[in-house]
């Protein structure tokens, strides 16, 4: 099984070798989809960041959960879980306020996932962590404060 | 070229419990290495899953994701047996693709 796939990924990696613009045309579809908001990823603060993606009028909403410590020892790995129980969740976003680029990620449930996502981040200092979630277009939000004893940027 | 990924997943009724370890050092641009020059940034920015080739989870995501990432994630209308294949691409265009397929759960 392993020695098979190890064959198919070596095919995936022929495929890579092809002139660029078979590999343009193969890819185009996919990198349609997904165009990362460099605008949004470079914003120095979360509320320019949410303006950037069109968030800026995010509600207060009880219904998104967020599940992360109160204290983290180590900053460079802080685990967080999100679940949203708004009906019609398509996005989840994530922004820590206090790192130098605050928004960390949008996670796209909306094609066949269930409204959930555990990821592990880097937290510079204690810090807001905040939700926003989209659903039927509409955007809510939710945050948590992670309080940080080591910091998880910088050496 | 970067290590396999490893991936899990496990059904729970007909939702798939999909886990996700990627080998990265997902560098934020800031740390400074022994000589105390900056590390330029290196870190992914894009996770898909597919499951049975249609795209069913889509992630953009920034430095601020701890280094070697963890994600977890639930995909509707799984079976056991169906092919879950998942991409990461990072911000100097380096890609992979590592897929599994779903077990049923215990």
């Amino acid at each position: 099984m392993d020695d098979r796939r190890r064959s198919v990924l070596k095919g995936i990696w022929a495929v890579g070798a092809l002139p660029g613009a078979v590999v343009a045309v193969l890819l185009g579809p996919v990198r349609a989809l997904a165009a990362w908001n460099k605008g949004a990823f470079e914003a120095k603060s979360t509320a320019d960041a949410m303006r950037a993606l069109g968030m800026g009028s995010a509600e207060d909403s009880k219904d998104i959960q967020i599940r992360a410590p109160d204290i983290a020892e180590n900053g460079a790995v802080v685990p967080i879980d999100i679940t949203s129980s708004i009906p019609g969740t398509t996005a989840i976003a994530v922004f820590i306020e206090k790192n130098p680029f605050p928004y960390t990620g949008t996670f796209d449930v909306s094609q066949g996932a269930v409204p959930y996502v555990h990821l592990r981040v880097k937290i510079g200092e204690s810090s807001p962590v905040r939700v926003v979630v989209t659903a039927g277009g509409k955007h809510y939000t939710t945050a948590k404060e992670v309080k940080v004893t080591i910091g998880g940027c910088g050496g | 070229m970067a290590d396999p990924m490893k991936i899990r997943a496990t059904l729970q009724g007909d939702v798939a419990d999909v886990r996700v370890l990627i080998a990265h050092p997902m560098e934020t641009g800031q740390r400074k290495d022994a000589a105390g020059k900056l590390v330029p940034m290196h870190f992914i920015q894009n996770i898909t899953a597919q499951l049975n080739g249609k795209t069913v989870f889509d992630a953009d995501v920034s430095q601020a994701v701890s280094r070697n990432p963890v994600f977890a994630f639930k995909v509707k209308g799984a079976k056991a047996g169906d092919k879950i294949v998942i991409t990461w691409t990072d911000n100097k265009g380096e890609k992979r693709t590592d897929e599994t397929t779903v077990r049923a759960g215990s």
